[in-house]
C-alpha cells in the first residue's frame, strides 16, 4: 500500500466514523419515552347558540314531518332568524344504526331533506350532514335513507374517516377530558342543528336531542355507559346548538335504541323544535310516558345551566297541522 | 399486428378485468363499488372449480356452467387460457420476462428447457381431485348394496366384455384377465359390505389452495388490495393475511429463477387443461425440416414444452413466442402434426399417479381424525350466515375470499387453523377486528359465493320473516355473557352496552335489575332532615353519588324500594323528591348505599349470533360477551334448545 492509498482510505474511514457519530449524537435521546400522553392541540366545539333569541320552544302536532317542522320553525320566527346568508350549517343526524327509515331508529330522511331545504332557502352557503354511527357507517347512511335524502337536498354527507377526529377537553366536565371527537365536519361550521328521533333507551331511559351528540364522540366511547347520565350532561356542555329538532312523530316506546320492529313504535305525532335542548328533551320525555324527573340527565343538565327541565315555563308555541 | 401483441393485449385486458372485479366487490354507493358486475366470472370460467365441486357435490352450481366455455375451447385449441386469459399466468409471464431480460440467449434457453419436475402438477391435480371425489367413490363402493340390479348388469357386461377382449388377444393374457376380474369384483363386494365406507371415503374440496384463479383472487382481496389501499378509508384488516400475501409473492418472485415456475410445476388448473389439450385440433408445431437449430424459439418458450424437438402438447401454453421468433417461419399453429413429432399426453408415471391417488383418498379421513367436523367441533369457528353444515361447506368452499372482501363490516376473515387443516383460509367471523357485527339487513356474502358454500339466502330468510317465520332467523351462533368480566356482573358498574346494541326485536339481551350495596356502603345514620340523611362517618366523595345510578335504602326495611340519590356531601345523602322516605331514618340506624345495576342475560331463542354486542362491549380486550357457534342454524346438532324455535 502506498501513501496515497493509505490517505484515501483514512479519509473514507474518517468520513464514515464522523457520519455514524453525528447521526447517533443527533438522534440521541437521554430521557427515553414518556408516559404517552395525547399529542396535538386540543380543539373546542364552538358555541353555536344564539343567546339573543332567548329560549324558545314550539310543539307542533301532525303526521306530516315536512309540514310540522316547517310550522314549528315558522312559529319560532322562521329559519331566517337562525340561519343567515352565507352560513355553513352542520345537521347532526342520528344515523347510529343500519336500519330502514320505517323503523324510526334513525333521523327521518324526509325531515332531514326538509330542514336542509329550509337552511338553503334561508341563504345557507353549505349544509353538511354527519354522524359517527355505531354500525358500519356506509350501511347506516345508505339504509337509513339519510345519504340519499341529504344528497338530493344538495347537502354534503361526511362519513367519519380515520383522520377526522381531534382531541377535545370540555371545561366543567369530568368525562370529556382529552377525548377524541368527530372534528372534520365541524370545521368551518357556523351553525349547528341537531335532528334526533325520540327513542326508548334502557340504560338512560331515553335517547333524544342531548344523547344525539354521542355521535360526535370517537374512541371507545362505550365506556361512558358506566356513567350515562354524566356523559349526557357533559355532552350538553360540549355542544351548544343553534337549534334542536326532536322528532316525536313516531316514538320508539320499547326495545330502544335499536328498535327493529314496527311493534316497538307508536304514533305520537309531535314535532318539537327548540333553542333549548334540555327543554326539548323534557318535552320529549312526555311522549315516552315518563316525566323529566325520571331522567337524571335532564335534571343534571338543567342544574349545569344548559337549559330548563320545566319546558312549560318557556310558554311553548303549540300548533296543530292537518 | 403480430400475434404476440394480440396476446399481450388480451392478457392485459383480462388482468385489468379481474382487478376491476376484485376492486368493485365492495359495498357502497360510490361509482366504483358493487353494481351488478359479474365479479365471480373468472371463478366461474375456471374448469377446476367446476370439476372439483362436481366431484364433491355431484352438481354444478349456478354460474359454474361458464366453465363449459373454457373446457370446450381448451379441447379445441389447447391451453389458450394460460397465456391469453389467466391473470395469474399474466403476472408470472410478466415477471419471468423481466427476470430474463439481459440474460444471454443460452441461459434463457436453459431456463426454458423441459424439467421432469413439471409432472408434479399432474400429481397435485390427481391428489386434489381424489380428495374431492370421496363421496363419489363412496357411491361407487356402495353400488352392490344400493343398486344391486345395476351392479349385476354392469358386472356381467364387464365380465363378458373382458372375456371377449381376452380371447381376442394373444394366448398369454387371458389367464391374467380371467383371474384379475373376479378378484377385483370380490374386493369390490368385500369393500361394500365390510368396510365402514361412509367413515373412510370423505370429500373435501382443497383445489382452491393451488387453483390459480381462487389463489389470485384471494391474494388480491385479502392481501394486496387492503395493503395498497391502506391509505383509503376505511382500512380493511384480515387475520393472517401475511401468509396469503407471502405465498403470492413467493409464487411471483420465483419466476426470476424459472419463468412461469408456478404454471409449469404447480398449477393444477394448467395440469387439467394439459390433459384436456390432448385432442386439440390446432397445435403448435414445426412446419418443415429446414431447422437450423438456432434455438431462438426456445428463448422465450413459456410452457417449457420443447417446440424445437418433440413438442409436449400438454405443456404448451400457446404463448406463440416460438411462432413469433422463428427467423425461418418454421413454427406454426395448425391442424397438421409437427414435423419433428409431438407428445400428446403428460409425462407421468403409473406409480406416481397411483401414489397421488392413494394419498388423495387417505388425506381427508386422516385430517378428520382430529374430530373437528364431528364431536370436537370448534365453537370459535363461526361461519357466515347461510353457510352449509361443515362437511357440506368443505365440499364447496374454494377459499377465494370474495365473501371476505364484500362484507361491509370486515368481519369475515380467512381461517387459520380454527377449522383444522382443511379449513385453512375458509371464511370465519371475527367480531373484534371488524367495524360492527353481522349487519341485520345484509345478504352480500351469499350473493357473491361462487360455489354455494354460503347459500344464496334472502333477507326474509335471514330475518325469519314471512314464509320463514316458522323456522326463525338464520343464526350463526349465540352470545354468552362472561360474568367474570362483565362490568355489572363482576365490578358493580352499570353498563349494558350489549343490550342497547342488540339489533333484534324483541332484544335477545335482556336485563334484570339488581341493587348492589357498595363497598363500605353501610353507613350509620346521625340524623335526618328529609329528604337528606346525615351519616356519622363522613367519608363520601361529594357529588359522587349524584350520577343517577346510586340509591339508598334503610337496612332492615324489607320490601321498601331503594330511593334514588340526587346529591351528597361528605357526610350526607339527599334522595329524590320523587321517592321520599316513608320512615325517617333514625339516629343509630343504618342505611345502605347501593348502585343500581342492570345485569345482562341472553335469550338463546332470540339471539342470532350477529356479534354486534361482542363488537361493542367496552371490555375491549377479551370481551365480556362473546359469540360462539353454539345454536348455529347450519348444524342442528349444535342446537342449544330442545326444539329449534
Amino acid at each position: 500500500m502506498n501513501r496515497r492509498d493509505f490517505l484515501r482510505r483514512a479519509v473514507k474511514a474518517g468520513i464514515s466514523i464522523a457520519a455514524a457519530g453525528s447521526l447517533s449524537l443527533w438522534l440521541h435521546d437521554r430521557v427515553g419515552p414518556g408516559r404517552g400522553e395525547a399529542k396535538g392541540d386540543l380543539v373546542r366545539v364552538p358555541d353555536f347558540s344564539l343567546p339573543e333569541l332567548g329560549r324558545r320552544i314550539a310543539i307542533v302536532t301532525g303526521t306530516n314531518r315536512r309540514e310540522t317542522v316547517g310550522r314549528a320553525i315558522e312559529a319560532l320566527g322562521g329559519m331566517d332568524v337562525f340561519i343567515k346568508k352565507g352560513d355553513r350549517v352542520l345537521l347532526k343526524v342520528n344515523a347510529a344504526f343500519a336500519s330502514p327509515p320505517v323503523l324510526s331508529a334513525t333521523t327521518n330522511p324526509e325531515l332531514l331533506a326538509e330542514v336542509a331545504g329550509l337552511c338553503f332557502k334561508a341563504g345557507a352557503a353549505s349544509v353538511v350532514v354527519s354522524d359517527n354511527p355505531i354500525n358500519d357507517p356506509v350501511s347506516c347512511f345508505t339504509l337509513s335513507g339519510i345519504d340519499e335524502a341529504a344528497r338530493s337536498a344538495g347537502a354534503k354527507v361526511m362519513l367519519p374517516a380515520e383522520g377526522a377526529f381531534r382531541t377535545t377537553t370540555v371545561p366543567g366536565t369530568t368525562l370529556l377530558r382529552g377525548w377524541p371527537i368527530l372534528w372534520e365536519p365541524l370545521q368551518g361550521i357556523t351553525k349547528l342543528i341537531g335532528l334526533a328521533p325520540v327513542k326508548n333507551h334502557h340504560r338512560s331511559g331515553a335517547s333524544m336531542a342531548m344523547k344525539n351528540w354521542y355521535g360526535l364522540l370517537g374512541g371507545r366511547r362505550n365506556i361512558f355507559h358506566q356513567d350515562i347520565n354524566t356523559i349526557i350532561k357533559d355532552l350538553a356542555l360540549m355542544v351548544r346548538p343553534t337549534l334542536v329538532i326532536l322528532d316525536g312523530t313516531t316514538t320508539m316506546m320499547t326495545n330502544g335504541p335499536t328498535g327493529g320492529s314496527l311493534a316497538d313504535l307508536k304514533q305520537t305525532n309531535t314535532m318539537i323544535v327548540s333553542t333549548d335542548q334540555v327543554a326539548a328533551d323534557a318535552c320529549g320525555a312526555t311522549l315516552l310516558g315518563i316525566t323529566p324527573a325520571d331522567l337524571p340527565f335532564i335534571i343534571r343538565a338543567a342544574a349545569a345551566g344548559m337549559g330548563t327541565a320545566d319546558f312549560e315555563s318557556l310558554r311553548p308555541v303549540r300548533l296543530s297541522v292537518g | 399486428m403480430r400475434i404476440v401483441t394480440v396476446r399481450r393485449i388480451s392478457q392485459g385486458f383480462f388482468l385489468l378485468l379481474l382487478l376491476w372485479f376484485c376492486l368493485v366487490s365492495t359495498m357502497g354507493v360510490e361509482w366504483w363499488q358493487i353494481r351488478g358486475w359479474p365479479v365471480s366470472w373468472f371463478l366461474e370460467l375456471d374448469p377446476l372449480v367446476a370439476l372439483g365441486t362436481m366431484l364433491s357435490t355431484h352438481t354444478l352450481y349456478r354460474g359454474l356452467l361458464w366453465s363449459l366455455v373454457t373446457v370446450g375451447l381448451t379441447i379445441l385449441l389447447g391451453r389458450f387460457f394460460c397465456s391469453w386469459v389467466c391473470p395469474f399466468g399474466t403476472i408470472h409471464h410478466l415477471v419471468g420476462f423481466l427476470g430474463s431480460r439481459g440474460k444471454p440467449l443460452a441461459a434463457r434457453v436453459a431456463s426454458n428447457r423441459y424439467r421432469r419436475g413439471q409432472r408434479i402438477k399432474y400429481y397435485l391435480l390427481t391428489f386434489l381431485l381424489t380428495a374431492a371425489a370421496g363421496s363419489l367413490m363412496l357411491g361407487l363402493v356402495r353400488t352392490p348394496a344400493d343398486r344391486p340390479v345395476l351392479f349385476v348388469v354392469g358386472a356381467a357386461a364387464l365380465v363378458l366384455g373382458g372375456a371377449a377382449f381376452a380371447l381376442s388377444k394373444s394366448a398369454a393374457t387371458p389367464r391374467r384377465y380371467l383371474v384379475l376380474l373376479p378378484v377385483l369384483f370380490g374386493v369390490w363386494i368385500a369393500l361394500c359390505f365390510f368396510l365402514p365406507a361412509e367413515r373412510v371415503l370423505l370429500s373435501s374440496l382443497q383445489t382452491g389452495l393451488l387453483d390459480p384463479i381462487p389463489l389470485v383472487q384471494r391474494s388480491l382481496n385479502l392481501a394486496l388490495l387492503p395493503f395498497v389501499g391502506a391509505a383509503a378509508a376505511p382500512p380493511r384488516y384480515y387475520e393472517g393475511a401475511w401468509l396469503i400475501g407471502t405465498v403470492f409473492l413467493a409464487a411471483v418472485f420465483v419466476n426470476l429463477w424459472v419463468p412461469r415456475f408456478y404454471c409449469r410445476f404447480i398449477c393444477p388448473l394448467g395440469a387439467l387443461m394439459g390433459v384436456l389439450a390432448r385432442f386439440a385440433l390446432w397445435r403448435i408445431g414445426r412446419t418443415g425440416d429446414e431447422c437450423k437449430g438456432c434455438q431462438l424459439c426456445e428463448t422465450a418458450c413459456e410452457g417449457a414444452c420443447e417446440p424445437r424437438a418433440e413438442i409436449r402438447i400438454s405443456e404448451c401454453v400457446l404463448c406463440m413466442n416460438c411462432v413469433d421468433s422463428c427467423r425461418h417461419d418454421l413454427m406454426g399453429y395448425r391442424t397438421v402434426r409437427s414435423t419433428s413429432g409431438e407428445r400428446t399426453s403428460p409425462d407421468i408415471g403409473r406409480r406416481g399417479l397411483l401414489l397421488s391417488f392413494a394419498s388423495g383418498v387417505a388425506a381427508i379421513p386422516m385430517v378428520r381424525l382430529s374430530g373437528l367436523v364431528g364431536s370436537n367441533w370448534n365453537p370459535g369457528l363461526i361461519r357466515p350466515p347461510g353457510s352449509l353444515s361443515e362437511p357440506d361447506f368443505l365440499k364447496r368452499c374454494i377459499k377465494c375470499g370474495q365473501c371476505m372482501r364484500i362484507c361491509p363490516t370486515n368481519i369475515i376473515h380467512p381461517a387459520g387453523m380454527e377449522g383444522g387443516l382443511e379449513g385453512l383460509w375458509t371464511p370465519v367471523l371475527n367480531f373484534r377486528i371488524g367495524r360492527s357485527g353481522c349487519q341485520l339487513n345484509c345478504v352480500a356474502c351469499g350473493h357473491l359465493c361462487p360455489t354455494g358454500a354460503i347459500r344464496l339466502f334472502s333477507l326474509d330468510e335471514k330475518l325469519g320473516r314471512k314464509e320463514f317465520r316458522e323456522v326463525g332467523p338464520i343464526r350463526v351462533g349465540t352470545a354468552f355473557v362472561d360474568q367474570g368480566r362483565c362490568l355489572p356482573w363482576a365490578m358493580d358498574r352499570p353498563c349494558i352496552v350489549c343490550q342497547e346494541n342488540c339489533p333484534v326485536s324483541p332484544k335477545a339481551i335482556f336485563t334484570r335489575e339488581y341493587y348492589s350495596t357498595m363497598r363500605d356502603g353501610i353507613l350509620v345514620v346521625d340524623g335526618a332532615d328529609p329528604p337528606t340523611v346525615v351519616v356519622a362517618d363522613g367519608h363520601l366523595e361529594p357529588g359522587r353519588l349524584a350520577s343517577g345510578d346510586y340509591y339508598c335504602t334503610l337496612v332492615g326495611s324489607n320490601g321498601e324500594p331503594p330511593r334514588r340519590i340526587v346529591d351528597n356531601t361528605h357526610n350526607s345523602v339527599t334522595v329524590s323528591p320523587g321517592s321520599p322516605w316513608v320512615r325517617i331514618p333514625r339516629r343509630g340506624s343504618s342505611i345502605a348505599i347501593q348502585v343500581r345495576l342492570q345485569r345482562p342475560y341472553v335469550d338463546p331463542a332470540l339471539c342470532t349470533g350477529c356479534g354486534i354486542c361482542e363488537h361493542e362491549c367496552p371490555v375491549s380486550g377479551r370481551r365480556a360477551i362473546r359469540v360462539s357457534a353454539e345454536n348455529e342454524s347450519r348444524n342442528p346438532r349444535h342446537s342449544l334448545m330442545p326444539r329449534d324455535t
